[in-house]
């Protein structure tokens, strides 16, 4: 099993032996930043591409085709454009606020990607609360968008900040009862080391019928907290033009598009962490050497197979059910995601104490 | 006092720390002070993630800057329109808000100054999560239970009363 670890400490030591360790820790921080920032770019434009091609596919139509071969290069035209858009000021609008408020969305998603942990040894952010902090770091977002709505002085704009906050507030519930009924089967919060806790099997099969259950909320939830699929009704096109970032153009908007489809990866990385066994290969107890031909393949592509797979699962939801009214969100929410959650909870613990899983 | 890569990033924090917090309550704008409350929370979460307490940093960003914060621009949001701004603050008032202003400046700076500080150091490593656990879950000598039971009723009651003042029959 390849480990990044070896990499990072070699750079360490070569950095420690020419400059004192402060500068040396100082610089190692600024190349990790400038390097989560491009992955976090090229995850975005990979993502976009996906989502084109995979609505193409269940819409019966071909996607992007005519700039570069099947169509790889429209995204980057697209980014290009993007950037060379004018950013228009609102007159009336508090311009400070309407400026903050994507990058506030960034940073909560940013913050959060950081967490994920791709490899051995190649995690940014692992505290021994990591599954904790990248739900606090994920819930600012909410701040991000309602500012937006509100400074936009647009009531379509305001209706969507409104409607994305109670329902990113709301779903946030179930994410993390379905995120601490696998918590309990592994007693650790430390992304790393839940990985780890799965070398013998994923928590998806390690805690069967629990597990299979917060692992559907999840899913569920978590495209209602990203604004998607058939929860994306605070920028229900047909009402409400764009939602909150009507007002927004050129790299604004940019950003909260970006920031919206790395938050679906999140989503999805944070579903193949903690379900689906994260860089973990898949590993069956007793076939030795079926075992030790899934450890050839590294623990990134793992991953990033896991995730794009999670990511796949989610926009076949999106492409396929029609959207929800508001009522109808807040509904299945209060009064069928958090029962369920809290009776599978209860049900974990009968699990693990009369240990009964795997 | 030679100046170390935790003194430079402590100063940093602070600094963002003290400048939000005193632009929070200059603004005229209330969404605005909403959001400089907002830059304070993050302030003192970055130097609770410095002092390795991540738990509570990470408590600070969730309850504070995701949840209380929140609350404040969605109730900003349903009351105040655009352009509302706060009034000049004039006569008996600015002098009786500058005289409490003053009285708490002396009081912080009284224990401030009057506490005997242990030596500062940087630990590293991380407190156990399972120690947090079982010390707010133990009815123990330094144990939380009770607080912590009697902060789960006044949640339930607000609650209760939101659905009661919040209902129409």
């Amino acid at each position: 099993m390849f480990d990044f670890s070896i990499v990072t400490q070699a750079i360490h030591t070569a950095l420690l032996s020419i400059m004192p360790e402060g500068l040396a820790i100082f610089l190692e921080c600024v190349v990790v930043g400038v390097c989560l920032l491009l992955m976090y770019t090229v995850i975005a434009i990979v993502m976009i591409f996906m989502e084109r091609k995979v609505c193409a596919a269940f819409q019966c139509r071909l996607g992007p085709v005519r700039v570069g071969p099947w169509g790889t290069l429209q995204v980057i035209c697209d980014v290009f454009k993007m950037l060379t858009k004018e950013i228009i000021t609102i007159r009336h609008a508090d311009r400070f606020l309407y400026n903050l408020a994507p990058y506030i969305v960034i940073l909560a998603s940013v913050l959060a990607f950081s967490c994920l942990p791709i490899n051995r040894g190649m995690e940014v952010l692992d505290f021994n609360v990591g599954v904790f902090f990248t739900m606090a770091a994920s819930s600012i977002g909410v701040v991000g968008i309602l500012l937006a709505g509100w400074s936009s002085n647009n009531k379509y704009s305001l209706i969507g900040a409104m409607r994305s906050g109670a329902q990113m507030i709301s779903y946030e519930l179930s994410i993390g009862l379905s995120i601490l009924t696998i918590v309990v089967l592994t007693d650790t919060m430390q992304l790393s080391e839940i990985v780890e806790r799965q070398a013998d099997g994923w928590f998806i099969f390690k805690g069967h019928i629990p597990a299979i259950i917060a692992f559907i909320i999840y899913l569920i939830a978590g495209n209602a907290e990203v604004n998607r699929g058939p929860f994306d009704l605070p920028e229900a096109e047909s009402e409400l033009t764009a939602g909150y970032h009507t007002e927004y153009s050129g790299m604004h908007f940019g950003l909260f598009y970006v920031a919206e489809f790395v938050n679906l990866f999140i989503i999805a990385g944070l579903a193949a962490t903690i379900f689906l066994g994260g860089w973990m290969p898949l590993h069956i107890p007793g076939l030795d050497a079926f075992n030790t031909v899934m450890d050839y393949i590294p623990g990134f592509v793992w991953f990033f197979a896991k995730a794009f797979f999670v990511v796949w699962l989610l926009m076949w939801i999106k492409w396929t059910f029609p959207r929800l009214r508001v009522d109808q969100i807040l509904t299945l929410e209060w009064k069928y995601l958090v029962p369920i959650g809290l009776a599978n909870l209860l049900l974990m613990v009968i699990v693990v104490v009369f240990k009964l899983h795997f | 006092m030679e100046i170390t890569l935790e003194l430079i990033v402590f100063t940093i924090l602070a600094l963002f720390t003290v400048v939000s917090a005193v632009l929070a309550v200059t603004t005229y704008r209330i969404l605005r002070a909403a959001t400089y409350l907002l830059f304070v929370l993050f302030g003192t979460a970055g130097i609770y993630f410095q002092l390795n307490y991540s738990f509570l940093g990470a408590v600070q960003m969730l309850i504070y800057a995701g949840g209380i914060t929140v609350l404040y621009v969605f109730s900003i949001l349903l009351t105040s329109s655009q352009g509302d701004k706060a009034e000049q603050i004039r006569g008996y008032k600015l002098y009786s808000g500058l005289a409490a202003t003053l009285l708490s400046l002396g009081i912080c700076l009284y224990v401030t100054l009057k506490h005997d500080f242990r030596p500062s150091h940087f630990e590293h490593g991380e407190l156990e999560v399972t120690a947090i656990g079982h010390t707010l879950m133990s009815p123990d000598k330094y144990g939380y239970v009770l607080p912590f039971e009697v902060i789960s009723i006044l949640l339930l009651a607000c609650i209760v009363g939101g659905i009661l003042i919040a209902r129409k029959r």
